[in-house]
């Protein structure tokens, strides 16, 4: 489905990528975890071209990537970006329908796709007019996925899409979504911080330290065979003093 | 609701096209009536005199059955003279004096007699001389020169604390102040440049103790004022005449006829009378001219005047095309200027320096700059109207596109809009406010400086308002200062109520909250 080789970015003197390889396998969910500033974004953006590699390419359905080829696979990747970025002078369902009109969707088509949308997400029919400085943290990230989803694209990008929510909507949510991937059965990759979180959606986890892939496995390597002290230490401060028995009891 | 989706994207899409289509209409409007048949063009100097003359031309070629038009209060000697050149104007009243001692000063004619030939050199002609002669003088209140003991200019060198107010135009001229300070050999250094007709009043308070006159000024008598004897010889005599094409009398047969019956008969006291009849009694140039040719030469002309509502709607009309065609102009040009300024840098400083200089140079130095280039009248203010309204335009298009959150622009990227759907569709729209009150700033900017349009012919709400300074009338000054005001504030509402209609509520609730 979409092949890094040897992949690199830098940005003046940071090194927020060293060369990388990875394989996404399709039908499956891959999760990318790691310290805050450790390239998640930088390889999520790299994915859809946001961010340009130094070095190595990138190659999507077995096309490289390139000024050419970007805009065509950009359309068939649904990705929402970290700060959710909803155009706040549109609608819910101008923000949803907005690509598919300029590519010409007659109105009904467009119409029918939103239904199925809002209904996949749960999204209240009538806050789809709504601005989304109206909307609610949550239906905020609900709209963004549907977004994301309104051209049936095969990969999904995440970048931290529940990150800004409280614990009991990102609870439910964390759930909706993933009955929702696995419906649909596409290729995911998700960028998040927690590792509950990546333990609840991942088929495989890919921890990053500085730029650098630390281990790539299912949850069980990374708890039962880490390859490095550091998968160790990231897991145990992701459970906290209270879960390890450190807090005042 | 996607109906409602569709619909609300397109008035912004099409806001700026839709802001320039509403100004442009405007420019027919005013611009459908001046393409009248072979109509005489007569022009006029900005003072009382000039447009008397100009009056009573246009009333003797009317009376001979010709089409007339006078475009009055032209400006100085400079703008009138380029104008007859160019052909913008067929005809003004000028003086001898002026023409060899500034106009054709690199000529060093000797005498009024060599002036013809200069003339036919440059395609003009003058008639022979109206009568009068209204030279330059030195004045001072009687009062003060009796006290000093000061009859001639000679005597002004033994008083160097003297404040002097000079007319711009004397200022500058080559037979002006510094000629005379020369020949005279004047101390005195305390030296203030005034508009003429503020000099006298100047004079009256005490402010200054000495100006320039012309010896037709009806203020002389008025102000009890005592003209200084020119003991040295240094002005020239100042013939009034009137200019006009050569190939005048082909295109318009007879209208030398008509200017040859003034020939002569305006004599000094008669030209002091009815500039007395404009500035002090409140009569109209057209009624003082048409006084004198009644009584003088025996006409029965009417003054044919307008009613104010008729002159303030024509002042209306045409201060709006004015607004309108140089602000609809500027929009269609500073939007794509700050679109390119904002997507690639260099070329947006080059832009951004181009049109912040402009905004520097002096407004009236600017429309001074395009008579050359275009002549008198509407083109050229509304060319310099147009270049002073890109800097907000511009500057707020850049900097709406600037100001746009990067993850806005990479959530545009990432969905695979093309170009021009993201700048139609996503950009535009977001910079939309910072770009409207751009045009906003633009068009109140716009709608005061066209009143400096009058100046060079332009017409507009700055011709009452010049014709009040000259005239020291308040009330003819508020006739243009009121409906400008006026018209400015009828324009924020208007910018108010489309922004209301244009801008999305998702964007007007963020611009409550910051
Ligand atoms: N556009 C950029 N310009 C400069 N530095 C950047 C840019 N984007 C990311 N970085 C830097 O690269 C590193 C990785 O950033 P990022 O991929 O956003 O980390 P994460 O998403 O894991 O928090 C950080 O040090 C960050 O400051
Ligand atoms: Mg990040």
């Amino acid at each position: 489905m979409l092949m890094l080789e040897q992949v690199a970015k830098r940005f003046g003197a940071v090194r927020a990528l060293h060369p990388l390889d990875l394989a996404v396998e399709p039908g499956r969910t891959l999760v990318v975890i790691g310290p805050s500033g450790c390239g998640k974004s930088t390889l999520l953006g790299m994915m859809n071209g946001l961010v340009r590699p130094d070095s190595g390419r990138v190659i999507f359905d077995g096309e490289v990537l390139s000024p050419v080829t970007l805009m065509a696979a950009r359309r068939r990747m649904g990705y929402v970006i970290q700060e959710g970025g909803l155009f706040p002078h549109l609608s819910a369902a101008a923000n949803v329908t907005l690509l598919a009109r300029t590519l010409g969707w007659p109105p009904d088509r467009v119409n029918a796709r939103l239904e199925v949308l809002s209904a996949l997400t749960h999204f209240p029919r009538p806050a789809l007019a709504r601005f989304p400085g109206e909307l609610s943290g949550g239906q905020r990230q609900r709209l963004s996925l549907m977004r994301a989803l309104m051209l049936d694209p095969e990969l999904l990008l995440l970048d931290e899409p529940l990150g800004a929510l409280d614990p009991l909507i990102r609870f439910e949510l964390q759930v909706e979504l993933r009955e929702i991937f696995r419906s649909l059965g596409k290729t995911v990759v998700m960028v998040t911080h927690d590792l509950g979180e990546a333990a609840f959606f991942a088929d495989t986890i890919l921890l990053m330290r500085d730029g650098r892939v630390v281990q790539h496995g299912s949850i069980n390597d990374l708890t039962q065979r880490p390859e490095d002290p550091f998968v160790t230490r990231f897991i145990e401060a992701q459970r906290g003093h209270w879960q390890t028995g450190d807090g005042a009891s | 609701m996607m109906r409602r989706g569709i619909t609300r994207r397109l008035p912004l899409a099409g806001l700026m096209v839709a802001l320039a289509g509403l100004f442009l209409p405007l420019a027919g409007v005013a611009g459908g009536a001046a393409a009248a048949a072979e109509e005489v063009r007569i022009g006029s100097k900005k003072f009382t005199e000039s447009v008397i003359l100009g009056e009573a031309a246009r009333l003797l070629l009317t009376e001979a059955g010709l089409a007339a038009r006078h475009r009055r209060e032209l400006g100085g000697t400079r703008i009138l003279w380029n104008a007859l050149l160019r052909g913008d104007i067929d005809i003004y009243p000028e003086y001898t004096g002026t023409l060899r001692a500034e106009t054709l000063a690199k000529l060093r004619l000797e005498s009024d007699g060599a002036l013809g030939q200069a003339l036919r050199a440059r395609g003009l002609r003058m008639t022979p001389p109206i009568g009068f002669d209204n030279t330059y003088a030195l004045g001072m209140t009687a009062d003060r020169a009796k006290a000093l003991g000061i009859s001639s200019i000679s005597d002004l060198a033994r008083h160097p604390r003297l404040r002097f107010g000079f007319g711009n135009e004397f200022m500058d001229r080559a037979d002006g102040w510094p000629a005379l300070q020369r020949r005279y050999g004047l101390p005195q250094t305390n030296i203030r440049g005034l508009d003429h007709d503020l000099g006298y009043r100047g004079l009256a308070a005490g402010d200054i103790d000495v100006m320039d006159l012309y010896s037709t000024d009806a203020e002389i008598a008025y102000y009890g004022l005592k003209v200084l004897a020119d003991d040295l010889g240094h002005f020239p005599a100042y013939a009034a005449v009137f200019l006009y094409r050569a190939d005048l009398e082909a295109r318009a047969p007879g209208a030398l006829g008509a200017l040859a019956r003034l020939s002569g008969r305006i004599d000094d006291a008669a030209m002091a009378r009815l500039n007395g009849a404009v500035k002090l009694k409140g009569w109209s140039e057209a009624r003082a001219a048409a006084d004198f040719l009644n009584t003088e030469l025996g006409l029965k002309v009417s003054p044919g005047t307008r009613s104010a509502a008729a002159r303030l709607w024509e002042n209306t009309l045409a201060h709006l095309s004015l607004v309108g065609i140089s602000l609809g102009a500027a929009i269609l040009v500073s939007i794509p200027l700050g679109v390119l300024a904002a997507r690639r840098r260099r070329a947006g400083r080059v832009i951004l320096g181009t049109v912040g200089v402009i905004q520097t140079l002096p407004a009236l130095a600017l429309l001074v700059f395009m008579i050359p280039l275009l002549g008198i009248g509407a083109p050229p203010a509304i060319v310099a109207l147009f270049l002073y309204s890109l800097l907000p335009i511009v500057r707020n298009t850049h900097a709406g596109l600037a100001g746009i959150a990067e993850p806005l622009r990479r959530s545009a990227l990432a969905l695979g809009l093309t170009e021009a759907a993201r700048l139609w569709r996503i950009e535009l729209p977001l910079a939309a406010p910072v770009i409207l009150a751009g045009i906003k700033t633009s068009a109140v900017i716009n709608i005061g400086t066209a009143t400096l349009g009058a100046l060079i012919g332009a017409g507009g709400y700055g011709q009452p308002i010049l014709t009040g300074i000259r005239l020291d009338d308040t009330a003819l000054i508020l006739q243009g200062a009121i409906p400008a005001a006026a018209l400015a504030l009828a324009v924020q509402g208007a910018f108010e109520i489309a922004e209301r209609h244009f801008i999305p509520r998702g964007l007007r609730a963020r611009g409550q909250e910051t």
